[in-house]
């Protein structure tokens, strides 16, 4: 077993918002073998969606898989609305940075 | 008509396009001209204050291209959440300028304005037929919500666009409405299936951003057909790869494989990608097929309010000493305690809250990296009060406090704060809150939103 950063193993790393009360993270790989790598790990999940955004789990909406796009994606409850006093991201385009550097645990072979 | 041909000029209206693109898209003789105009991005303040987010001459350089090939090959023009918001304000503001380039033009067209304001006493009654739900996260709407909202609109389906096309408007500027009906509702009206059309349309209400390299500020060109379509760039530099196009899919939404819509949901789960061939032989076009839609069993408009919770002031500023951005939360307390103690006799109602770029200003209480490496910080000081005057106020006694204040082994002690401007603060006025984010159950999908018919 070997740990891989997942901006290593991933084209694409990028947030957003869905609508002004949810954010969304989607994860898109470069081909097909490190999407089923990642997606085989379950290192994606929601604790730690939960734990990377510092939220409660039931604030995790879905962590989704999306073969077509080689894609991963969730969403989450924003912990402020869109333009609300405390928001510092209006369009919630750069909270995607804890996610560069999560460590996806790889069969070695892999 | 075998194929439906759309070409999409740009991500948002204002956004701006390359000549060079937008000719080779009227080249393949498109069918429609079709942009989105809005979005709830850029916050709530666009929509309370009746503003449009975007640049008054970027709108007009974008519609006096748009319009006068739509002339030439008298095809319809549409225009979808107008003025960024799709308010009244938006709509009329949206309506000034074609009206300016059809005089500078000497256009004369049928013009469909689609209102999508919703009346406060109009929602009430239907909160009291129990017609509102929440949408997602947000909390059960109570009357007091309604009553103190500044502006509520509906997102409209393609029903509305279709009636003014039926009605013949050859240009239509829509306020608050679903982005892909947009670009569906024509081809409905041409007979093609609206799983594919609102397919479709969802991917070039973003213009290029769905190729690689993607951009917001380029074109899109879209052919329907009966079962599937397909989707190319028209800048000879992007392409759109079966992962661009299917990643698109992914933006901005929260499921990616059922998307809902006015009167029913999308449903994308059994849709394939294919990479096709364009007539040189380069892999630039995307077919997408097997896009559903479902038709809900009662229809819904989506409802969007703002109410108005102040006035802010800003004030700029930036710190280069090593000491004081260690102690920076130590001189920041000290700062709001200095407010408060000031202003106890008055009572003032306010909130003042401090930005620091390059310890924790993007993500705030979020941030995982908790002590900084900067050398230099950004600071924000920012004041909200129930006027402008106490914003003002606040925002400017917490600056000059910040300036002078004492902290933990303080070295320089000639002022605390480096100003990039004079003046150093700015009133930037009404500030607004999302409070209003819920389904409305309607019988008739045109019911909130009349079309005005207006001879240019």
């Amino acid at each position: 077993m070997t740990k891989v950063k997942l901006k290593s193993l991933a084209k694409v790393i990028r947030s957003k918002n869905a609508g002004p009360f949810e954010l969304t993270l989607d994860i898109i790989f470069p081909e097909e073998r490190s999407f089923e790598k990642v997606r085989k790990s379950g290192a994606l999940n929601a604790a730690l969606f939960a734990r990377l955004y510092g939220l409660d789990i039931n604030r995790v909406l879905s962590v989704v898989e999306f073969p077509a796009a080689l894609a991963i994606k969730a969403t989450l409850v924003r912990p402020v609305p869109s333009g609300h006093l405390g928001d510092g991201d209006v369009y919630g385009a750069q909270q995607h940075a804890p996610l560069l550097d999560v460590e996806i645990p790889l069969e070695k072979d892999g | 008509m075998a194929e439906y041909r759309i070409l999409s000029p740009t991500a948002i209206l204002g956004y701006g396009f390359p000549e060079s693109s937008f000719a080779a898209g009227l080249k393949k003789k498109p069918h429609l001209i079709a942009a989105d105009a809005g979005s709830t991005d850029p916050g709530p303040y666009y929509l309370g204050a009746g503003v449009s987010f975007t640049g008054r001459l970027a709108v007009k350089r974008d519609l006096t291209l748009m319009l006068a090939a739509g002339f030439d090959l008298g095809i319809p023009v549409i225009v979808g959440t107008a003025g960024g918001s799709g308010g009244q304000p938006h709509l009329s503001w949206t309506a000034q300028i074609v009206r300016e380039i059809a005089a500078e033009k000497k256009l004369n067209f049928k013009m469909a304005l689609i209102h999508a304001e919703i009346e406060r006493d109009f929602l009430l009654t239907k909160l009291r037929q129990g017609k509102l739900s929440p949408l997602g996260s947000v909390s059960a709407i109570k009357e007091h919500d309604i009553i103190e909202a500044v502006r509520i609109v509906g997102q409209m389906g393609a029903e509305p666009f279709i009636r003014a096309l039926n009605e013949g408007a050859r240009v239509i500027l829509a306020g608050r409405a679903y982005d892909p009906a947009v670009f569906a509702a024509s081809a409905i009206v041409a007979g093609f299936a609206p799983g594919p059309a609102f397919h479709l349309g969802k991917i070039l209400e973003c213009g290029a951003i769905a190729a690689t390299p993607g951009s917001g500020s380029d074109c899109l060109f879209g052919v329907l057909n009966h079962h599937s379509f397909t989707v190319e760039p028209l800048n000879p530099l992007r392409c759109c790869t079966v992962t661009s196009v299917a990643a698109h899919t992914l933006y901005e939404k929260s499921n990616p494989l059922l998307l809902p819509g006015p009167g029913g949901m999308l449903n994308l789960s059994a849709c394939q990608f294919k990479q096709e061939n364009n007539p040189s032989g380069q892999n630039r076009i995307v077919r997408v097929s097997g896009s559903r839609f479902i038709p809900a069993a009662q229809y819904t408009v989506k409802i969007e309010g703002v109410k108005r919770i102040g006035f802010r002031t800003v004030c700029l500023a930036g710190c280069r000493d090593p000491v004081m951005i260690k102690n920076i939360k130590i001189l920041m307390e000290r700062v709001r305690e200095r407010v408060k103690d000031n202003f106890s006799r008055e009572n003032y109602r306010y909130y003042l809250d401090f930005k620091l770029y390059g310890l924790n200003g993007v993500m705030g209480a979020g941030e995982p990296v908790k002590t900084t490496r900067a050398h230099e910080l950004g600071i924000i000081i920012e004041a909200v009060a129930p006027t402008q005057e106490i914003a003002n106020t606040i925002c400017g006694f917490a600056r000059t406090t910040m300036l002078h204040a004492d902290y933990p082994e303080r070295i320089a002690t000639a002022g605390n704060l480096a100003f990039p401007y004079s003046p150093s603060d700015f009133a930037t006025g009404e500030v607004f809150n999302f409070h209003i984010y819920h389904l409305l159950e309607v019988d008739d999908p045109c019911a909130l939103f009349p079309v005005e018919i207006v001879h240019l």
